[in-house]
């Protein structure tokens, strides 16, 4: 048996402590423990991206990440990607070019594609499609998604993502 | 923002007329969009009740026995759970679908691996997971039966008297009397296997139980009514205490039709046991090795053509696998069978079908519902047909279309134009058909890769089969709340695509009102009227209309009861409305649904009018096989379709990639592994669903032929897509390596048993 | 969601001594856990049987490049990405590039270390072909002082390796002498991303007037572990490279290869294939040598 411990994180800016088992999955914490449940479980197996988040500006399956690994750093997820109620360029696109369907892969997907853009501001079609592989989305085909990260990319109002 | 296009113009959505209405034809936001990219939507497992438990679901280790004996480990403390087993049912132990036989838990026998026995709950969800473990099942074993082979020849019978959940026969003309006749008489045997839905949010409900208020089940579904059904008979419940309400559901393609009534039934049953709120959601283990896969089906044809290479005769013999139940097994036959004949007129057609049961998880239903099964066998005979008697597999096609004025082989008279030979010309530019095959031709003997070019053709019925719709009898409308906003009162779900937006832009487009001034009621049975299940690619079509009508009832009443103006403003509709409120107290309009007129069908005979209308598709693939690794893939692809009135150019083109996508899958990528009628690759890493990397160009092009009974002329679009890529697929490897491959999914190991052995060139046998 | 975080302990020293120490002080007794990609399945799966486990994230003493001309020193902390983007290793090592490239998703990348895939031993493992074909050697360490052996020598069954209850695995060295070699690496997954691979193979070889002077050729998913294939480099090596001389070559791996059948793929096909893969080598070698 193991003793839940404090730790810290800064999660989409904001620094907190949570005490919890140093084995309990980030997207554990997120979900339960911050009521963050915009990242998603799809698979539990680092499969389907579902649950990826930003940490440190790595790109990461929520669901491997053992909290204890988190600690001290910032994690991005998708509740921090609008500001002041202002869509994020990338949800902005998703929405206007049908890149959610169903909206489940959608979190995960958009995480993925700002890691993308935030490295890469004007990928290629083969390297969004790498971008994208860990990201499963079962509804669209992906050719929605393609076109939404190629115009957030274009998008003249594309905010500078910082390493 | 503008939306780039990727893969040059024609992968825009392009429409062949341009639209007329205000919103209807626009591609507007999707309605739940901003909460969906937010995160900020509420999907099942986002939801916790006050005081709620976990429930987890003992299952079954063998595929058939009778249970011997339940121990529980003393290791644990029982008295913490909560403990269901069937004889803590209070009303019927069935899920009420077609057939009552699917017992809600088992009963002293199982009949297939992962059935449901026993059910527990705590609320500590690890401790309920070590309780499932903690409690043991010992069986009598009884013989299973595991193949389409072994239940027909009924050797050992394991359900009913003779293994057959239902069987079809419809005879068109007379076929016997054309084989002593015909120029060429071509047979082949085709086979499909099972395809695991792999929406992306697993099955989960949340119930609740209260003596006063009776069952309340949230959950990710597609029909509440259907849910709601079960529910009722299982606690023995008048209508009224039993609700259903579905949360945003993360994907369905037929995997929420059925099942959602066997979770939501466990998990109200535990709530009852433990008078707390229960909680199941599925992890994808469980979810993959417990609920429906997409029935595996065998095919056989048997066809007589002219010396021209016209159709004679069709002789169609289906088999498919049901799995342990019943479930949906006839209806899905029913569609395969009607899409077994391809989108071609032949004068003599006979067409026997059987659905077989077996010892596995019960097959349901999966987008396309039996026609992916037998329109790849159609599609693929049909280039075994071109290859047998020389002709070329377009040519073929181009002679056999079905066209307005002819019969189908239930004789069901084409009354609207058929515009198969545009969507082929479409495609066949489009994709430069011919051209490439000459370059692949010349290229493919000095390359280790091989390419080809595929074709399939088909068409996809929409709504319910036969008298199916008179018999849903649907109600769906809108009301106008106090607050100003125009509500759509329907059952039609949500599930990505895009129900919410279609039906709002429809009521929107009528009242003239502003897309943001209507909105959707709450998918909850307690407060929307049954329009019915949300299947069928009918939710656009039929449900679509009936909005449309009650729309239009709506502005009647107001002309007559408020004075609305003939010609009117937004602000006087609301007005109006308003006005209509002081008066009769609400402001609401029903519609109930009607059946075009000219419509007959017989039940008996399978004979008559099988769809209101059908959405018809010419999909082209072009594969490359390496001849290194025997692994195929789809380099690009084609869809050109006519689904009458596209609504949404966005979503329609987002369903057919989707459905490709599917296709693809099915085709290539996507097997269930059985070992002892339990499914072992039952994790994500060992299904293989096409990625972003596999998925190749999809280029869609779409004809608009608005049909006077659907929702501003909308058809079904949702399932046709999914019907053509495993026929074009292969029927593109044919062309790549000159083999023939009758059978999906088509690994690269299969290509190798047969390459590694094979002549070069096969010719199909002629019977 | 199967695994229980309370019933698994979890520490992170934060430093290389004090991780050895912790393993020295109870040999065996605790796995180690780097980037989590093949564990937290396990945890999840509720099929993790480790109750103690110390963190190797973040230990910095385990994730560097150390450059020398002749040999690149690789932590066993480094990541798959880490690996991408190192200079060094695409221009003298590009089959370990390659390799890298195709470990799971970019999420993986970030997140899978060289060490970690190598320590897992699965007989399907991305990069040992090619660590196997550059003549790789493998540092250990524990609080007893460091040793090295050859990468080949490592794995001794399926899932087992040669590290002592007390050691971690340090760092792999390259020699820097492949630049002149031809080299290959193919992967045959199930997709072409996030695929587990049904069979890989990799060589390198140095051919001198058309005769090959010099081979290696290793695979993933044909033994119980990721090997050199011994005999059929032998059937190689020193003869001049010409078709019939290819077709031995096939029937030796044919022969030496070991592979299962398993819910992925099967034995025929994945010996099969691996000869495929050799032939498609020693062909591009062939119609190269006849260039020159």
């Amino acid at each position: 048996m193991s003793a839940a411990t404090p730790i810290q994180l800064n999660v989409n800016g904001a620094n907190l402590t949570v005490t919890v088992q140093p084995m309990k999955r980030l997207l554990d914490v997120l979900r339960e423990d911050l009521h963050l449940t915009g990242t998603k479980e799809g698979c539990g197996e680092g499969e389907c991206g579902s649950c990826s988040v930003r940490m440190n500006g790595d790109l990461v399956n929520s669901c491997l990440v053992p909290v204890l690994q988190a600690a001290s750093t910032n994690i991005e997820t998708v509740e921090g990607l609008a500001r002041d109620g202002i869509l994020h360029p990338l949800q902005q696109a998703f929405l206007q070019c049908g890149g959610a369907q169903c909206g489940i892969c959608t979190p995960g997907m958009l995480m993925a594609a700002k890691h993308l853009l935030a490295y890469n501001p004007h990928p290629t079609m083969a390297e969004i499609r790498e971008g994208l592989a860990g990201n499963l989305c079962r509804c669209t085909g992906f050719m929605r998604i393609f076109e939404s990260v190629l115009s957030a990319a274009r998008s003249t109002t594309q905010e500078t993502h910082a390493r | 923002m503008l939306c780039v296009n990727p893969y040059g113009a024609s992968h825009f959505p392009t429409m062949s007329t341009p639209a007329k209405n205000r919103i209807v034809g626009t591609s507007v936001p999707r309605k739940e969009g901003v909460d969906k990219l937010r995160g900020t939507a509420r999907y099942i497992d986002d939801i916790q009740r006050e005081g709620m438990w976990h429930g987890a679901t003992v299952r079954s280790a063998v595929p058939r026995g009778f249970i011997r004996s339940i121990g529980f480990d003393r290791k644990i403390d029982w008295s913490e759970f909560g403990v269901v087993t069937a004889a803590d049912i209070p009303g019927e132990n069935h899920i009420q679908m077609i057939v009552a036989d699917q017992p809600c838990l088992a009963d002293g026998q199982v009949n297939h691996c992962e059935e449901a026995i026993l059910l527990i709950a705590h609320p500590d969800k690890h401790k309920v997971r070590e309780a499932v473990d903690a409690v043991h099942v010992e069986y009598d074993l009884l013989p299973p039966v595991f193949s389409i082979e072994e239940s027909e020849n009924q050797q050992t019978v394991i359900w009913g008297a003779d293994n057959c959940f239902k069987s079809f026969q419809l005879e068109k003309g007379d076929v016997d009397s054309v084989w002593s006749h015909a120029t060429h008489i071509v047979g082949g045997e085709y086979r499909t296997g099972a395809q695991e839905h792999l929406y992306i949010e697993n099955n989960g409900v949340i119930a609740e139980y209260s003596v006063e208020t009776g069952v309340t089940v949230w959950g990710s579904l597609q029909c509440p009514f259907y849910a709601h059904k079960s529910l009722l008979a299982v606690f023995n419940l008048p209508p009224e205490k039993v609700r259903v309400i579905q949360t945003e559901t993360g994907g369905a393609f037929g995997g929420k039709e059925d099942y959602p009534s066997v979770i939501a039934s466990h998990a109200a049953l535990l709530a009852m046991k433990c008078g707390h709120p229960v909680k199941m959601v599925y992890d994808r283990v469980e979810d993959l090795a417990a609920t429906t896969k997409r029935h595996p089906s065998r095919v056989r044809h048997r066809t007589a053509l002219d010396a021209n290479g016209k159709l004679l005769a069709m002789d169609i013999d289906i088999a498919t696998d049901g799995g342990a139940y019943s479930t949906l097994s006839s209806t899905v036959l029913s569609r395969a069978t009607l899409h077994s004949p391809g989108p071609y007129v032949c004068p003599n057609v006979r067409i026997r079908s059987h659905a077989w049961a077996t010892n596995t998880v019960p097959y349901g239903a999966f987008r396309g519902f039996g026609a992916p099964q037998t329109v790849f066998a159609v599609e693929r005979h049909m280039d075994e047909i071109a290859a047998s008697i020389n002709i070329d597999p377009i040519e073929l096609r181009r002679r056999n279309f079905i066209h307005e004025g002819e019969t189908t082989a239930t004789e069901q008279l084409m009354r609207e134009p058929i515009i198969l030979d545009k969507l082929l010309g479409r495609a066949l530019v489009e994709s430069n058909y011919y051209n490439k095959r000459a370059e692949f031709a010349k290229e493919n003997s000095g390359s280790a890769i091989k390419r080809g070019m595929g074709i399939a053709a088909f068409y996809h019925g929409s709504g319910f089969t036969g008298s199916g719709e008179r018999y849903l009898n649907s109600l769906a409308g809108i009301d106008v709340t106090a607050e100003g906003k125009v509500r759509v009162l329907v059952s039609s779900t949500e599930f990505g695509q895009g129900t919410n937006t279609v039906l709002t832009q429809v009521a929107a487009e009528i009242l003239g009102v502003e897309y943001d001034d209507v909105i959707m009621a709450p998918p909850d049975t307690g407060i929307v009227p049954n329009s019915g299940p949300t299947v069928a690619s009918r939710t656009a079509m039929v449900i679509g209309r009936l909005i449309e009508r009650a729309s239009q009832q709506l502005l009647s009443m107001l002309r007559e009861q408020a004075s609305l103006p003939e010609q009117f403003s937004r602000q006087q509709f609301f007005a109006a409305c308003e006005q209509l409120r002081k008066k009769a107290g609400e402001v609401v309009s029903l519609c109930r649904y009607e059946a075009p007129p000219d419509i007959f069908w017989d039940d008996q005979k399978y004979r008559g009018e099988a769809y209101p209308a059908y959405g018809w598709s010419v999909q082209i693939a072009q594969v490359a096989v390496d001849t290194v690794t025997y692994s195929a893939e789809v380099e690009e692809f084609w869809s050109a379709q006519e689904a009458g009135r596209v609504i949404h150019p966005i979503l329609a083109t987002g369903q057919i990639e989707g459905g490709i996508a599917q296709g693809i899958g099915y085709a290539l990528y996507e097997k269930v592994v059985l070992q002892n009628g339990r499914m072992a690759n039952n994790q994500m890493t060992n299904y293989i669903m096409p990625t972003a990397e596999d998925v190749p160009p999809i280029h869609v092009f779409w004809e608009e032929l608005p049909f006077g009974h659907g929702g501003f002329g909308a058809k079904g679009i949702g399932e046709l897509p999914h019907d053509g890529p495993a026929p074009a697929i292969l029927n593109a490897i044919r062309d790549a390596i000159g083999v023939s491959f009758n059978s999906i999914p088509l690994l690269p190991e299969d290509l190798f048993a047969k390459l590694s052995i094979a002549p070069k060139v096969e010719e199909p046998a002629s019977v | 969601m199967r695994g229980n975080a309370a019933e698994h302990e979890l520490v992170a020293p934060g430093s290389l001594p004090a991780v050895l120490d912790l393993l020295a002080g109870a040999p065996g007794q605790w796995t180690p856990i780097a980037g989590g990609t093949e564990l937290m399945v396990a945890f999840a799966a509720g099929r993790l049987t480790a109750s103690k486990l110390v963190s190797l994230w973040g230990v910095e003493e385990l994730r560097f490049f150390d450059t020398s001309p002749d040999k690149l020193i690789i932590g066993a902390g480094t990541t798959f990405s880490d690996l991408r983007s190192n200079p060094i290793v695409a221009a003298d090592f590009p089959l370990l590039d390659k390799a890298a490239s195709w470990i799971g998703s970019i999420a993986n990348q970030t997140r899978a270390t060289l060490g970690g895939n190598l320590v897992n031993g699965s007989p399907a493992a991305d990069s040992s072909p090619a660590l196997l074909v550059y003549d790789a050697e493998i540092e250990l360490i524990s609080v007893r002082g460091k040793r090295c052996i050859p990468y080949r020598e490592f794995h001794t069954g399926y899932k087992q390796n040669a590290m002592t209850a007390d050691e971690l695995l340090y760092a792999v060295h390259l020699p820097r002498r492949f630049a002149n070699h031809r080299q290959y690496l193919r992967k045959v997954g199930t997709r072409r991303a996030m695929a587990i691979s049904k069979v890989a193979l990799g060589a390198t070889a140095l051919l001198k007037d058309g005769a090959i002077e010099r081979i290696r050729v290793a695979a993933a998913s044909l033994a119980p572990f990721p090997a050199r294939l011994g005999k059929t480099e032998a059937a190689l090596l020193g003869h001049r490279l010409n078709p019939s001389l290819i077709e031995t070559a096939r029937n030796a791996l044919l022969a030496e290869a070991q592979p299962i059948d398993d819910i992925r793929s099967n034995a025929q096909y994945r010996k099969s294939v691996g000869a495929n893969l050799l032939e498609e080598f020693l062909r591009a070698l062939l119609s190269e040598s006849a260039a020159k």
